[in-house]
């Protein structure tokens, strides 16, 4: 009997903590959650949820009062067994409330839906220019999706990053979005919901961004691919840095310089050599440029959160990746690393030098 | 219902097509297959005129200096009379009159296959000229939206044919009079279809 | 023709049912065939949840992970809903409206074949080469992309199966609109008969756009067309509206059918007529019409601007009206019933929460803005399992039990009939709540693997383990069906003992000519008016007994279906080139238009059942409700 009622002890107490868990991890990670707006998109959005939950729930306990009444009430255990209902046709003044009730409901929904659907699509102030002549009044930025890797172009500033997005805090963000392949899809959970990148048009929209990402556990946003577009689209993943404006002029002026910075240590440099032979072909070093690129540019790699947009940013994984990237992205065209050095595998301290010039190359502090 | 039987011009009834039930649910499941078949040259209008015009970068073939229109009005001339000659079929289908219907019939196939031939001579035409189906998405679409037609003539012509072969021996009677009606329904469907194209293609693409 | 009575050989049941034109036995062929596509897709989809059990797992690759989920997808709404609703459709309309077959008995079973012979198609992609791997919905860039002939099955597959889809709408159009017994009014017809008809309008009006959206990419694929090739002036955007113009309705196509057999389950388990008979039949019209004009909601997030998005926001709430109406008058019909809980009530009885919880999630998505962050994610998954489990499925396994006994002639056991209830009903919720979490906290559908760490892991546990829950179900209610099989105990007309509608006045089976005399419906529920009164004839009857015309069998539709079939693999490999390729195409489409030319030419009059079989077989019992 004892151990009986501990072993349902411990069960209460193992249901009481799983239900616990459920619940904690209810909201989700801040860097990705729709549940923890960090903008104003997101936030309307999450307003929207709330409203609607409110109105459907009041829908649901209606529904349920009636239900669980009549199933109660009317078992034939209970009404008896040679019970003949009577067989009632139905009540034409039923049917006007439960039409018109809804309808109400649905006024209820619909206004704020009308409203916001044209106040997040509106793209008018996109491109005015600023007062004092001197480009715009907001950023923009061109966002290239490509088979598992993201591109942003700034054309204001003449600069292109990949990989992770680097956004001002506190202003408006304007995107151009396309897709150089196949249809992706541009989201950023906890920032607003998402809008396709289409091969045949360029789409356009704007979030805002209210957090430095800094705050973050991780120090970046989440971004996905939302649209099905091959093998590796699990891992088509991009990361988001919100930097308060003066940190993000510095940001754009450290990306401006064309002088490259001077690449230190003997490995980094032996790095530079290989990277030369073997990768400049496809990847650029220098933030300054155009988009529309055919790889990603590296001009920020060191700085980066992670490698290849999912894996831990650590040099292990840039060498795996660059020994056989189809293993860590099925469907990419990154070529492996034997075909990259001439047909022989790339030595472990080739790979190590091209870790090391990679990590170096940075643009922050 | 005997569907064999025997009629004479004064027993046959006014509706031979809905006369049996089995010709009644041919007539209503005929119609459904007209409404699908609205919906099928419905998407392929919508996308024709989606895409029309729209080719690779640099693409010289526009739907304004393309088209022939004398050959296509000349086209749409003879598919309408056509229509007209199986009206004139049907009505003597209504009176029982075998032979009179087979004439009227085999005149609507003999407009039908001329259409069909000025169709295969167009397209050559448009072929010879550059523009093939895989051109570019204009070409794909108009060939796609203007073939499905003409295959639609071709069973037509078909059906036609091997209605008068199968029945010319035993006249006409309850069991096939809705399959000669149908037909010729199927066949104003075509033509109808038709007057869109030659609207919608044709007369649109030559004024831009 | 009294032969029908006699055993057969196991050849012999098998050239029967190759040849039949029984609307009965045309069903069990759905049944069965659909029961296995059913089989199969549910693997499919335990294979994903297994995947995604954990975080970084490798049970499937990427590819294959994108294949299984495609497959999933594509043979669950292609190759078992809608198969096995047709199966109900065919086995309980006719004998609904009082009819002794379809209109189109040959067609119906043409409907079949093609549909059989486009299912085996897309599944021997996993044999040749791979399967399709861009979604169920396809979409052209991703599609175009795909190296294998993965997307052929899928396009030829399709086209083949959605002929028969097709001819099935019609023909069920047909036989509701010209063969209802007398006295059996539009407003007098059962609310599955009701649902058919609106279900089958909707495939005759959305199943052609798919058609050519196949057609495309089939000809975008094989013969160098250039429909949605943006370099050479293509558009991918054609495709999402072609196939939602299609896919939206095709949800109702699944839905509709689902809720008549609810409204007769309500009906009949709490002996009480419809609520509100005429508003359920008012709203399902309804929700037919504007299942045409919302299909943009599924488009959202594509750019068509702010004024596109509204207005298809709004007319997508609106479908919330006429849903409301529905569940409010099923609700009002148990109420002041005499509930008895069989086992399928408790589907019925379960189906209303389920299916509240999707209708309700489906407004959220309904607002455009919202749905920017519901869109693709996993919420939507949720959301769309909750319509199509929480009531397609509900509603399969519901008439399944249900229409058992008057398909099969024996009962399946009531109490593995609640054990399959309720772990598969336990194990939905299990499954598909907590992927609505899943979705806000902004994990994407269709992802073959999540990184850990995200906040995900512990909620794709515990939905992947709801998933074993359900297959227990699954494999209980197969159980049942082999074990009532064995035991075979036959059952009378009216088994549930309160069947309200005609095809409970007549055996289970019922004999192949359906009704030995058509009978004259005097009323909603006519053969419960007829049981109020006391009617010792069963029913009453609109005709003497008399001989009865019977449509023969033919195989014709078979051979069509089967050289469609083998021209499709000409088609296939036209653009590698193969050298038999174009002549396979060509011969199978000249042989399956040359079956069509015999079938037209040879005149098939049918033939007469005489009145003294039936007499004897009414000797029998076998016939009516005779006592």
């Amino acid at each position: 009997m004892k151990s009986m009622s501990k072993g349902l002890k411990k069960w209460r107490l193992f249901a009481l903590m799983s239900a616990l868990l459920v619940f904690l991890a209810g909201c989700g990670r801040e860097e990705i959650s729709t549940l923890i707006p960090a903008g104003k998109v997101a936030q309307d959005q999450f307003n929207l949820l709330l409203l609607s939950t409110a109105v459907m729930t009041l829908v649901i306990v209606v529904v349920s009062i009636i239900y669980v009444l009549a199933i109660v009430k009317f078992r034939r255990s209970k009404v008896g067994e040679d019970m003949i209902p009577e067989q009632v046709e139905g009540s034409a003044k039923l049917e006007a409330i439960w039409t018109g009730i809804p309808i109400v409901l649905l006024l209820i929904l619909a206004v704020p839906t009308v409203y916001s659907t044209f106040d997040l699509a509106d793209v008018s102030s996109m491109d005015v220019q600023a007062e004092d002549g001197e480009g715009m009044t907001n950023v923009t930025v061109n966002v290239m999706a490509n088979l598992y890797w993201w591109e942003f172009e700034y054309p204001e500033f003449g600069i292109v990053t990949s990989q992770e997005l680097v956004v001002p805090v506190g202003e408006r963000v304007y995107f151009n979005l396309a897709a150089a392949d196949v249809k992706h899809s541009f989201w950023i959970p906890s920032i607003g919901g998402k809008l396709d990148t289409n091969t045949d048009n360029v789409n356009t929209f704007y979030l805002e961004f209210d957090r430095a990402s800094s705050e973050l556990e991780d120090g970046v946003f989440y971004g996905k691919c939302a649209e099905l577009c091959g093998p590796s689209h699990a891992l088509m993943d991009f990361k988001v840095k919100s930097l308060p404006a003066d940190e993000f002029d510095q940001w754009v002026t450290a990306m401006q310089d064309e002088q490259a910075a001077p690449v230190e240590g003997e490995m980094a440099q032996a790095g530079q050599e290989l990277f030369e032979q073997s990768c400049i072909a496809c990847h650029a070093t220098s933030g300054v440029g155009e988009g529309g690129k055919t790889s990603p540019n590296l001009a920020t790699f060191g700085d980066r959160n992670r490698v290849a947009g999912y894996m831990e940013h650590t040099e292990e994984n840039v060498k795996n990746w660059i020994e056989d990237p189809q293993k860590y992205k099925p469907g990419n065209i990154m070529p492996s690393g034997k075909e990259l050095n001439g047909g022989e595998d790339f030595t472990e301290e080739e790979l190590d030098a091209l870790a090391a010039y990679l990590m170096g190359l940075s643009v922050e502090e | 219902m005997d569907v064999n039987k025997k009629y004479t011009p004064q027993s046959w009834p006014d509706h031979p097509e809905t006369a049996t039930l089995e010709g009644k649910n041919k007539f209503v499941g005929f119609w459904l297959l007209i409404a699908a078949e609205s919906i099928t040259f419905a998407s392929l209008f919508a996308t024709y005129l989606a895409l029309k015009d729209k080719g690779p970068s640099g693409m010289d073939m526009f739907a304004k200096d393309l088209y022939e229109l004398p050959l296509v009005f000349a086209m749409t001339m003879i598919l309408l009379t056509s229509s007209l000659t199986s009206v004139y079929a049907m009505y003597h289908m209504k009176n029982h009159n075998f032979k009179a219907m087979q004439a009227w019939l085999g005149i609507t196939v003999l407009l039908g296959a001329s259409f069909l031939g000025l169709e295969i001579y167009e397209f050559n035409h448009y072929v010879h000229l550059g523009f093939g189906y895989t051109h570019s998405a204009f070409s794909s679409a108009f060939f796609t939206l203007v073939g499905v037609h003409g295959a639609h003539v071709l069973f037509g012509l078909g059906w036609f044919v091997s209605l008068m072969i199968r029945n010319s021996k035993r006249g006409l009677n309850m069991y096939n009079a809705p399959k000669f009606y149908l037909a010729a329904l199927y066949w104003h469907f075509i033509d109808v279809v038709w007057v869109f194209i030659f609207t919608v293609v044709y007369l649109m693409g030559v004024m831009g | 023709m009294s032969s029908y009575a006699q055993k057969k050989g196991f050849g012999a049941t098998i050239w029967d049912y190759m040849t039949t034109v029984d609307h009965k036995k045309i069903a069990i062929l759905y049944l069965i065939s659909g029961g296995i596509f059913f089989l199969i897709g549910g693997v499919e989809a335990l294979l994903i949840r297994i995947q995604l059990a954990t975080a970084g797992s490798d049970f499937l690759s990427a590819g294959t992970y994108n294949e299984v989920l495609t497959m999933h997808g594509t043979t669950m709404i292609f190759l078992a809903a809608m198969p096995i609703l047709l199966a109900f459709m065919n086995a309980i309309m006719p004998l609904q409206i009082g009819a002794r077959d379809v209109a189109f008995p040959f067609l119906n079973s043409l409907g079949f074949w093609l549909f059989s012979f486009g299912g085996l198609f897309l599944n021997l992609s996993w044999f040749m080469g791979g399967a399709p791997d861009a979604g169920w919905t396809n979409y052209a860039s991703l599609a175009l992309a795909s190296e294998t002939h993965g997307i052929d099955f899928y396009s030829l597959g399709l086209t083949i199966s959605g002929f028969g889809t097709l001819i099935s709408g019609i023909n069920f159009l047909v036989t509701i609109i010209n063969m209802r017994a007398p006295g059996m009014t539009y407003m007098r017809m059962p609310l599955f008969t009701w649902t058919t008809f609106v279900a089958s309008a909707l495939i005759l009006l959305a199943f052609p756009p798919l058609t050519v959206g196949v057609f495309f990419m089939v000809f975008d694929r094989m013969f160098g067309a250039n429909f949605f090739e943006v370099t050479m002036g293509g558009n991918t955007i054609i495709w999402e509206h072609l196939f939602w113009i299609f896919g939206h309705p095709e949800v109702y196509i699944l839905i509709l059918p689902a809720f008549g057999i609810f409204s007769e389950i309500f009906s009949i388990f709490s002996r009480k007529r419809l609520f509100g008979y005429s508003a359920l039949v008012f709203a399902t019209i309804l929700i037919g019409f504007l299942g045409f004009m919302v299909w943009a909601h599924h488009m959202f997030t594509v750019g068509l601007g702010p004024t596109a998005n509204a207005i298809f926001a709004l007319a997508t709430m609106a479908i919330a009206v006429p849903t409301g109406v529905k569940i409010f008058n099923w609700l009002l019909t148990i109420w002041g019933g005499s509930i008895s809980f069989t086992t399928p009530m408790m589907y019925a009885v379960g189906f209303i929460p389920s299916f509240v919880a999707g209708g309700v999630t489906g407004i959220m998505q309904a607002i455009a803005p919202l749905d920017y962050q519901l869109h693709d994610s996993y919420f939507i998954v949720a959301h769309f399992h909750y319509v199509i489990v929480g009531g397609v499925v509900l509603g399969i396994l519901a008439a399944t039990h249900l229409y058992w006994p008057k398909m099969f002639g024996t009962m399946l056991s009531e109490k593995l009939g609640k054990w399959t209830f309720w772990t598969f009903f336990i194990g939905f919720h299990l499954t598909f709540f907590i992927q609505h979490f899943l979705g806000l906290l902004g994990m994407p559908r269709r992802v073959y693997t999540f990184v850990g760490g995200q906040g995900w892991d512990l909620f794709n546990l515990i939905s992947s383990i709801g998933a074993a829950f359900m297959a227990i179900g699954v494999i209980i209610l197969l159980v049942n069906v082999v074990l009532t099989t064995i035991k075979n105990e036959r059952v009378g007309n009216d088994p549930w003992g309160d069947g309200r509608t005609l095809e409970w006045s007549i055996p289970s089976p019922p004999p192949f000519y359906n009704f030995a005399q058509t009978p004259l419906v005097r009323g909603l529920d006519t053969y419960w008016i007829e049981k109020m009164e006391g009617n010792k004839e069963g029913m009453t009857y609109s005709e003497p007994i008399g001989d009865i015309h019977m449509p023969n069998g033919s195989i014709i539709p078979f051979f069509i279906s089967f050289f469609m079939f083998v021209a499709a693999f000409g088609a296939l490999y036209f653009p590698d080139g193969k050298p038999w390729a174009l002549p396979v195409l060509i011969i199978g489409l000249a042989l399956m238009f040359g079956c069509m030319v015999i079938r037209s030419l040879k005149d098939d009059h049918g033939f007469y059942v005489k009145k003294e079989d039936i007499l004897k077989d009414l000797e029998g019992g076998k016939t009516d409700g005779r006592k």
